[in-house]
Parts: C-alpha cells; structure tokens; sequence
C-alpha cells in the first residue's frame, strides 16, 4: 500500500457543530502536505483525528493500512482498547501549538521519557540517541535546560526531537508555529525542512504560507469541515482553481503584503 | 523616520536638559523614612498586657508548673505522646493513598468509578468525624459478626467484629476515611491544575494511562498537593485526640487519666498542650521549607 494516510468520508461533531464532513484524503509515503483554511475549519480536528486524540463520528482513518482506533467486522466498526490504540500512537510523532513538553523534566528526559518507558528501551542507548536527535534540531547544548529556560521556538525543537524519538514514520505537526515569537518561527520551520528532506512523511497544519510553497509537496484548503482544494503545492498557489480557495489565498497574501509594508 | 518617532527624540533630550541642571546645583535631595507612631504605642501596649500576662501565669498557683515538670517526661506521658504520632502517622499516609484512588475515581470517564467516588466524599465530608469514630468502634452493634468467603459460596472466614474491630482499628478506620475524602479533593484539585496538553502529549507518545498518571501527572501535580496536605497533617495530629472518647490512650487521654486520679486538671492540659505545640511548630517549619522548594520548582 502507497497511502501513508487514506481517510474516507470522514465525519465529526461537537454536539450539533459538525467539525468533519466527509473529508476524504489521501497522503502517500515519503510526502509533505500542508493543511491550510480558516480557523474552525476543522483542519486541527482532522489532525487530531489521524492519531485518534479525537474520536471520529463516521468514516475511517487508516494510517499505513491499518484502521485507527477501530477494528472492522463487516460493516461495523469496534473501539479498540486504551493499550491497542496506545500501540497505534507509536506509529505517528505529534508536535503541538503549545509544545506541551514535560515541565519538570529536562529536555533530554523529555525526549527519552518514551523510548525508555513505553518501548523499554535501555537508558543508555536511549540518551546516545537523544543527544543525536537533540543535535540535528541544533540543540546538543541544551540536553539539561528545563523546558521554562528555554525559548519558545527551542522547545517546540526539543518537542520535535521528543516525537522523533520513538522512529515514527509519520509525523503531525499542529499549527507549530503559531504560538511563537515572529523572529523565532524560522528556527522551527527550518528544522521542519530538514525532517522533510530525510524523506519524512508530514502533514502540517499552518499559516506558513511561503514555508508551504517551498517545502510541501501538496497543499490542502480546508473550509466549514470539507477539503475544498487538494493540490500540489506549485498548482495550488499559482493556479488555485475553486473560488474560496482564491478568496483565501488573495486575503491572506494581501495580508501578509501589508504586514511587509510595515515593516 | 516618521514625525511621531522624531517627537519622541527631542521628548527625551529636554529630559537629560533638565536632569543636567539640577545635578549641576549641587543641593543632594534626601528622602525622609516615613514616621510610624502608631506602632510604638501599640507595641507598648502589647509588651504592659504581656508583662501582666506572663505574671499573672507565674504567680497564679493553680496553672501548676511544679506538676508540669513533673509529668512532661513522664512514662505515661510519652507514651501517649507516641501513639498520637503513630496515629497521625498512620492515618495520614492511609488517607493518602486512599485519597489518591478517590480522586483518579473522581476524574475517571467511567461513572462506575465517578458515581461511587462522589457518594463517598458526600458522605465522609459530610459527617463530623467523631461520630464516625463512635460509629467504627460500635460496628458490632451493626454486625456482630463480619465473614469472608465467595460470593454465594462457602464463608472462608468468619471473625467476630469485637475482636476485629480494637479501638485501635476503629480509630484508624475513623481518623484514615475520613481524612481521605479531604485529601481526595487536594488531590483531585492538583490533577486537575495540568494542563490537558501533558496528557495529550503523553497520550500521542504512546504512553497508558497509568504511566501518563504516574510519570507526566503525578509529579508535576504534586507541587499543587503538597501545601494543603501540610495543613492536613498538622489538623491530624489534633484530630488524633478525639481518638479519647473510644478510650485510646493517646496524648490528651493519658493525661486526663492522670488528672483523673490527681485531680491536676489545668496542669495536665498543659502538658498536653506543650507536646501539641511543640509537634505542630516542628510541623510548621518542615512545612515552611517544603513549600519553599515547591514553589521554585513552579517557576
């Protein structure tokens, strides 16, 4: 199977607020696709749903051709256990908004709390590891700060390393950009476009638009919980073809245009 | 350069003129401390009610401080005192560990857990503990006899409940339940000052339930739990003294056992008092620093 990720018909609500409706996607091995829309889009939602954070109303998510959190019979779908979707997380790296590292540890536990509690892994081999993780997100000098002595945009790279280190072979990244200082973006979405020249399956959620121009190989608008527009990135800025997409891009560029007349 | 920016400029610079001319003066300004006349009278007010105080307790015969000295050290008296510690600490750490199923109960999805949690909080908070105490050391009175055995099957064991139940259980049982439902609130209080983000970073780790709680939650949570559950060691090592009216010779019991037979009832109070006192100051301070530490690691 070519699809890292294959979502169909995929539907959500909040009570009466329906959130997803009926997103179909497809995402193959070894790609970058940025998810852009609106706030309350639903694109964050979708997100959450990939790694079942978020449980789905209808459809199914599957990532690497397995079925997330459910198991089918027929044409009935059971939840699967806390531990069976636990062995499912393992799969996918997560980064958050708000990086949500373990305040009362160091960056280096934080990135070898997982490997060593959930896969058992030998401390030792684990801390050789993060130290190499720690240096290619361009932190082998701060294996011992704590999250609070570092900056914004250095923990959301320890956040990276964190999600890293348990080899996951698709990585989700929640708008991770977005809760920083505007000088401090650019170190985070660097270490982004290195992860993506390894070969990393991502699926970013962002308002990056240039880092989504350069460095996703698709790009997906989002609008009221569908996917209006799925393209690659070259066809999706310079040639979008659905109205709303238009809209989006010329608000957001018009934006961003003001912002540098400001300057 | 825009106008607003060279406004500001020439702002500042008049500033420096100035601050320049008065330094160049000469004249160095002092600023007097402000006067606080009110607190020398009362402080002489409070030492004159003090000093009466004090010679009013060294004069007055009846405080008895010969008898005091005679009975601080005394056997019965340390012993007493030892139980009162045994049982403080005892019933704290119970209450603790209680405390803490109560409150993952509490938080838990599942009202099988949630439901039972809250009517147990509802009603050991809501009863006083000394007629919880009474009611533990009269259970036999309910049921006289407890057994153990399969549901429906054979009884495996049986036990009369007065050899079960010993005033030393029915005071653990009173003082340990009921301080769990308090300490289940500061728990649950402190798992609920996380951010939802740790869980949800430890949840996308792959990590269980148990290991997020124990890891991620608990450690951090405990800086939250620690400062109240101060307080509530040192309100135990009080509450221990109600364990007197099951007849439990604690601190306060010993000591109305020897003003039973010597009839030295404010002398004996006193002795009690000093223990009382003295444990609760040594609680304070280990308090004091603990939550110190607590709060540098909030930073």
């Amino acid at each position: 199977m070519n699809a890292m990720v294959m979502a169909r018909k995929v539907s959500k609500s909040f009570g009466a607020l329906k959130v997803l409706d009926g997103i179909d996607f497809t995402l193959p091995k070894g790609e970058v696709t940025c998810l852009i829309g609106r706030s309350g889009s639903g694109k964050s939602t979708f997100l959450r749903c990939v790694n079942h954070l978020e449980e789905i109303n209808g459809g199914e998510i599957y990532v690497d051709g397995s079925l997330i959190g459910y198991r089918r019979q027929g044409n009935v779908l059971y939840p699967l256990s806390e531990s069976e979707i636990a062995r499912q997380r393992l799969g996918i790296g997560m980064v958050f908004q708000r990086f949500n590292l373990f305040s009362h540890m160091t960056a280096i536990q934080n990135v070898i709390e997982a490997p060593v509690q959930v896969l058992g892994m030998n401390r030792d081999e684990a801390i050789e590891r993060g130290k190499k993780l720690m240096t290619q997100v361009g932190l082998s000098d701060k294996l011992d700060a704590y999250p609070r002595q570092l900056s914004g945009g250095q923990q959301q790279r320890v956040a990276i390393a964190r999600a890293l280190a348990m080899n996951p072979k698709l990585m989700l990244f929640d708008e991770p950009t977005s809760a920083l200082d505007p000088e401090l973006v650019g170190e985070v979405l660097e270490v982004m476009r290195g992860l993506a020249e390894t070969g990393m399956t991502m699926l970013i959620v962002t308002h990056e638009m240039s880092f989504a121009r350069e460095v996703a190989d698709s790009v997906a608008f989002m609008d009221q919980g569908k996917i209006v527009e799925y393209a690659p990135a070259a066809e999706f800025f310079g040639d979008p073809k659905e109205e709303r997409t238009k809209a989006f891009l010329s608000r957001i560029l018009k934006n961003a245009g003001s912002e540098r007349a400001a300057a | 350069m825009t106008p607003e920016n060279a406004i500001s400029v020439s702002g500042q610079s008049s500033i420096r003129g100035r601050m320049e001319s008065e330094a160049a003066s000469g004249e160095a300004i002092i600023i007097a401390p402000r006067r606080h006349p009110w607190r020398w009278i009362g402080g002489a007010v409070a030492v004159f009610l003090m000093w009466r105080i004090v010679n009013s307790m060294i004069y007055n015969e009846n405080f008895g401080w010969d008898i005091v000295a005679e009975y601080l050290f005394s056997p019965v008296v340390l012993s007493g005192l030892g139980l009162t510690i045994w049982l403080t600490v005892v019933a704290m750490t119970l209450g603790i560990i209680l405390g803490l199923v109560l409150a993952v109960m509490a938080l838990s999805s599942n009202p099988m857990l949630r439901y039972p949690a809250d009517v147990y909080l509802w009603l050991f908070r809501g009863t006083p503990v000394l007629v919880q105490l009474i009611f533990w050391y009269n259970l036999a009175a309910l049921y006289p006899v407890i057994q153990f055995g399969l549901p429906f099957g054979d009884v495996l064991a049986e036990y009369s409940t007065n050899a079960l139940i010993t005033p030393y259980t029915a005071a653990l049982l009173g003082l340990s339940l009921n301080e769990a439902a308090y300490m289940a609130e500061i728990t649950r209080a402190g798992i609920a000052s996380i951010d939802y983000g740790q869980e949800e970073a430890a949840k996308s780790l792959g990590m269980s339930r148990v290991k997020t709680l124990r890891r991620i939650i608990l450690p951090q949570a405990l800086r939250v739990i620690i400062p109240p559950t101060g307080n509530q060691v040192i309100g135990m090592l009080k509450m221990t003294s109600l364990v007197s009216v099951i007849s439990l010779y604690d601190l306060l019991y010993s000591v109305q056992g020897v003003s039973a037979r010597t009839f030295q009832v404010i002398p004996m109070l006193i002795v009690a008092c000093a223990w009382y006192l003295l444990m609760t100051s040594i609680l304070s301070i280990g308090q004091k620093y603990i939550e110190k530490l607590c709060a540098r690691d909030a930073l």
